[in-house]
């Protein structure tokens, strides 16, 4: 059977290499010192997606993004390793989205996408690490969904095998059509760019990309080969209630920002003696750090 | 994220020569395929671009996937089980990463599902992967025999194998035989021809066959029962699903472990003939051959960055005498000589690349219709370019690589010599490149006739008169006076008339043409990119200047009664 597969995915700051300019002096992150990646977890739930078209042909995977116009990169970099197309949800009225109004944002976005057989996301984001949004996705959908998957192993007769990781070990699952999934990082990486998908794509762009001032090189293209349009929708495209978009649907409120000093007094010097190795011993094991 | 192409923008550099407009126009032909398929350019500009962006995904397989697995792959080596050979498992990674990016059979028509790419950035991605594993860099760079089918196998096999192979099938060449090594004529491998089943079957053993197992072979072969030389070989095309051919052994090599070379065993393989009959080593395996050598280049220039970038980095790391030893003068003096090593070997590398590609694309442009009588000229210049600087560019580039993994490991100091570096690995990996492919010796061979017919000195002379900036112009002029030693010291072995005193001298004069072109490719460089290359071109120049001195006073030296002392028994 051919399986319709939405990926969810975000661009993000890359916190992975943190110099110390990353954060701006109010506490917030310094996104200009930042370069703006595929949520490296995302990048996981891809390559999951792109298997399984690759075992059942006809199969379509879209790539759906949130983001600023910019995080066009994100749906390009599907579409580089095979994915079939891209939705980019962008409009000043989803900004400063906490979970619940992303995973609101997102779920009107695959409502109206059509509902698929299959949305798969990373784990999580490396910029807010909550793990929240895959689950809240799943929740306004009423899908089933399964967590820190490592392995979609097949899809069968409308069920789904999936190898999910939990305390101590790995546990097998069944779960029936529709899904939401979301994938580890220790899943398998994903595929590199395909040099010919990069030729065809790289001039695929969403509207709001473009130059509204100046000519658009290769615009006859444009009119041309449709697929270089990536469909890019407003709150209004997915009939959006505002007050669940955005700041205005975002309950989180960030109180304050703390930043972590550690201080040389926290330090402690040990030598290599027996006595030394075995009180840090003692104390790791106190602290349950190991054991 | 390390990657191969954007950590290097020489390469970068030598893609966006001038002559690349030209290489494009011929082998897009005003882009005529931009309808018909959506991943072709429309125009220069965007051949570029698609150029740049695939080297971008290279660099960063390279980087990352064939980086990662190269210590492992080193480590393990390929495995001989049963008749077969299965490659260590980072190698197979590799291949299904290089696969996926649809790296293979880059170089042929659409139509076959290629990629149409040149030479030119085919070779840089060659360099690419050869930087982080030289051996992996021989399994995926075999593709590159597709290239000598596509001359001269037929329409129908075109159809039948070259879509095979850019859908990530591999290659192999068996050419050598435990009697057959340098001296290809010698081979004899046995073609006979069946008539019950109206195919050719072969016979007999065939050694050091990097790549053994591959999907499809290009065997060289003795189809005139009772001939003893070139004359009487062929080239057959084996498809290893017919069977036939059986991997006898797994040779263990000092270095390019994840490179299976094999011994194999035909036993009435059932094989097709490519081209003509009695024109395997004459004409088939010279092209096969020259392709290869601009590989083998290709791969010696990228382990010698790999090389250097260890050497680098840990002279900038490591402390000794209370300051990290890049300060010290002799590690500066070997660090600088690496690069300019290095970067003159590229120059040269490119240049000749670029030339292939022109002559190539005139003689595809020849399948279709007859060529103008300007393409004719064009196409004879370019291949005699290109001819001339093969045997120099592979040569030297493969000597340099040795020196540079050399120098490299020495600044390791005694870190070095122990297995916990990389290095090592580049010094063993290194050692192969003036071996295989023909020896420097041979290429020697190949490149003399280029020293005595004037050719080198004419493109020298050429050089002479290109515009560069003033601060290159005392590097240009003292070119000039090394050309001028050059030309000395080859009338000097001419007026002995003696083949046994040019034998001798060939190394040397084929050395002092070489060091005086890169030292005018690096001119050229040092103009255009003034940051990137006037160091290199400066330390170059003085280098290349006792060089050419020193094999000069040699050269001149050189007496018929001084060729008593180089007889050996």
């Amino acid at each position: 059977m051919s399986l319709k597969i939405v990926v969810l995915a975000k661009q993000v700051p890359d916190t992975r290499n943190v110099g110390k300019d990353a954060m701006t002096p109010e506490g917030t992150v310094n996104r200009a010192a930042l370069p703006a990646i595929f949520n490296p977890e995302d990048l996981n739930a891809l390559e999951q997606a792109l298997r399984l078209k690759d075992q059942h042909p006809g199969s379509t995977v879209t790539i759906l993004t949130m983001g600023p116009p910019r995080a066009t990169d994100v749906i390009r970099e599907g579409l580089y390793r095979g994915a079939d197309g891209g939705v980019l949800l962008t409009d000043r009225a989803f900004a400063g989205a906490d979970t619940l109004a992303t995973s609101y944002a997102l779920s009107q976005a695959i409502k109206k996408i059509g509902m698929p057989d299959l949305v798969i996301g990373g784990r999580q984001a490396i910029d807010g690490d909550t793990a929240q949004v895959g689950p809240q996705v799943a929740q306004k959908l009423d899908l089933n969904q399964v967590t820190y998957v490592t392995a979609i192993e097949q899809v069968k007769d409308g069920k789904v095998t999936a190898l999910r990781t939990i305390d101590g070990g790995i546990e097998r699952v069944e779960a029936p059509l529709p899904l939401l999934v979301t994938v580890n990082g220790n899943a398998a990486p994903c595929r590199p760019r395909n040099a010919k998908l990069v030729m065809k794509y790289k001039r695929a762009s969403a509207p709001m990309e473009r130059p509204a001032d100046k000519p658009l090189p290769y615009a006859e293209e444009y009119e041309k080969k449709p697929y270089l349009t990536v469909t890019q929708w407003s709150v209004a495209d997915v009939d959006g209630d505002l007050a669940q978009c955005g700041l205005a649907g975002s309950p989180t409120k960030v109180k304050a920002v703390q930043n972590i000093v550690f201080k040389a007094k926290e330090s402690k010097r040990l030598t290599g003696s027996d006595a030394d190795v075995e009180g840090l011993v003692k104390e790791l094991l106190e602290s349950h750090t190991i054991g | 994220m390390a990657n191969n192409y954007t950590d290097h923008p020489e390469l970068k550099f030598e893609l966006q020569h001038p002559l690349m407009k030209r290489i494009v126009e011929l082998k897009e032909r005003d882009f005529r395929d931009k309808d018909a398929y959506d991943y072709a350019p429309l125009d220069f500009e965007d051949a570029m671009d698609s150029y740049d962006r695939v080297l971008d995904i290279v660099g960063e397989i390279a980087g990352t996937t064939i980086a990662d697995n190269a210590e492992g792959v080193d480590l393990e080596g390929p495995h001989h089980e049963g008749d077969r050979v299965r490659y260590a498992s980072g190698t197979a990674r590799n291949l299904e990463a290089m696969v996926q990016a649809g790296m293979n059979g880059m170089t042929m028509p659409r139509r076959y599902e290629g990629l149409n790419f040149p030479i030119t950035p085919y070779t840089m991605c060659a360099e690419l992967v050869a930087a982080s594993d030289a051996g992996f860099g021989n399994i995926w760079s075999l593709q590159d025999c597709i290239e000598t089918l596509y001359e001269f196998g037929d329409e129908d096999q075109h159809s039948r194998f070259i879509p095979r192979i850019c859908a990530g099938e591999t290659m192999s060449m068996d050419l050598t035989e435990p009697d057959a090594g340098s001296d290809l004529q010698s081979v004899m491998l046995k073609a006979t021809f069946d008539e019950k089943e109206n195919c050719w079957r072969l016979n007999g053993v065939k050694r050091f066959i990097t790549n053994g197992d591959a999907d499809l072979h290009l065997v060289l072969a003795r189809s005139e029962e009772g001939t003893t030389d070139g004359r009487g070989l062929s080239m057959f095309i084996y498809d290893k699903r017919d069977g036939g051919v059986n991997v006898r052994r797994i040779e263990n090599k000092l270095g390019i472990h994840g490179s299976p070379t094999c011994e194999l065993v035909y036993k009435n393989a059932k094989a097709e003939l490519c081209g003509m009959r009695k024109m395997g080593l004459i004409k088939y395996v010279m092209a096969l051959m020259n392709g290869a050598r601009l590989g083998i280049a290709a791969q010696s220039v990228g382990i010698s960055q790999a090389a250097y970038n260890e050497g680098l980095a840990y002279a900038r790391d490591r402390e000794q005498f209370g300051k990290k030893i890049i300060t010290l003068p002799a590690v500066a003096d070997m660090l600088s000589l690496m690069k300019a090593k290095l970067d003159a070997g590229r120059a040269l590398l490119y240049q000749c690349a670029r030339y292939v590609d022109i002559y190539k694309a005139l003689d595809d442009i020849a399948r279709e219709r007859k060529l103008t009588p300007e393409e004719r000229t064009e196409q004879k210049t370019y291949a005699k370019l290109a001819d001339s600087l093969t045997p120099l560019a592979k040569g030297m580039n493969s000597e340099y690589c040795n020196q540079n993994t050399f120098d490299a490991l020495q600044i390791h100091g005694g870190s070095g010599f122990m297995m916990d570096y990389p290095i090592q690995r580049y010094y063993r990996d290194a050692r192969i490149t003036n071996i295989y492919e023909g020896t420097t010796q041979l290429q020697v061979v190949a490149a003399i006739r280029y020293v005595t017919n004037g050719s080198y000195l004419a493109q020298m002379r050429e050089f002479e008169q290109a515009e560069v900036s003033e601060a290159v112009k005392p590097l240009q002029a003292q070119a000039k006076t090394l050309a001028d030693l050059f030309e000395q010291a080859v009338e000097h072995v001419k007026e002995a008339q003696s083949q046994e005193m040019q034998d001798l001298c060939a190394r040397h004069l084929v050395e002092m043409a070489a060091d005086v072109i890169m030292l005018h490719l690096l001119c050229y460089n040092a103009t255009q990119q003034p940051e990137m290359f006037e160091k290199s071109a400066r330390v170059y120049a003085r280098f290349v200047t006792a060089e050419v001195q020193k094999h000069h006073t040699w050269v001149m030296d050189m007496t018929a009664e001084a060729l008593e002392d180089y007889r050996c028994k």
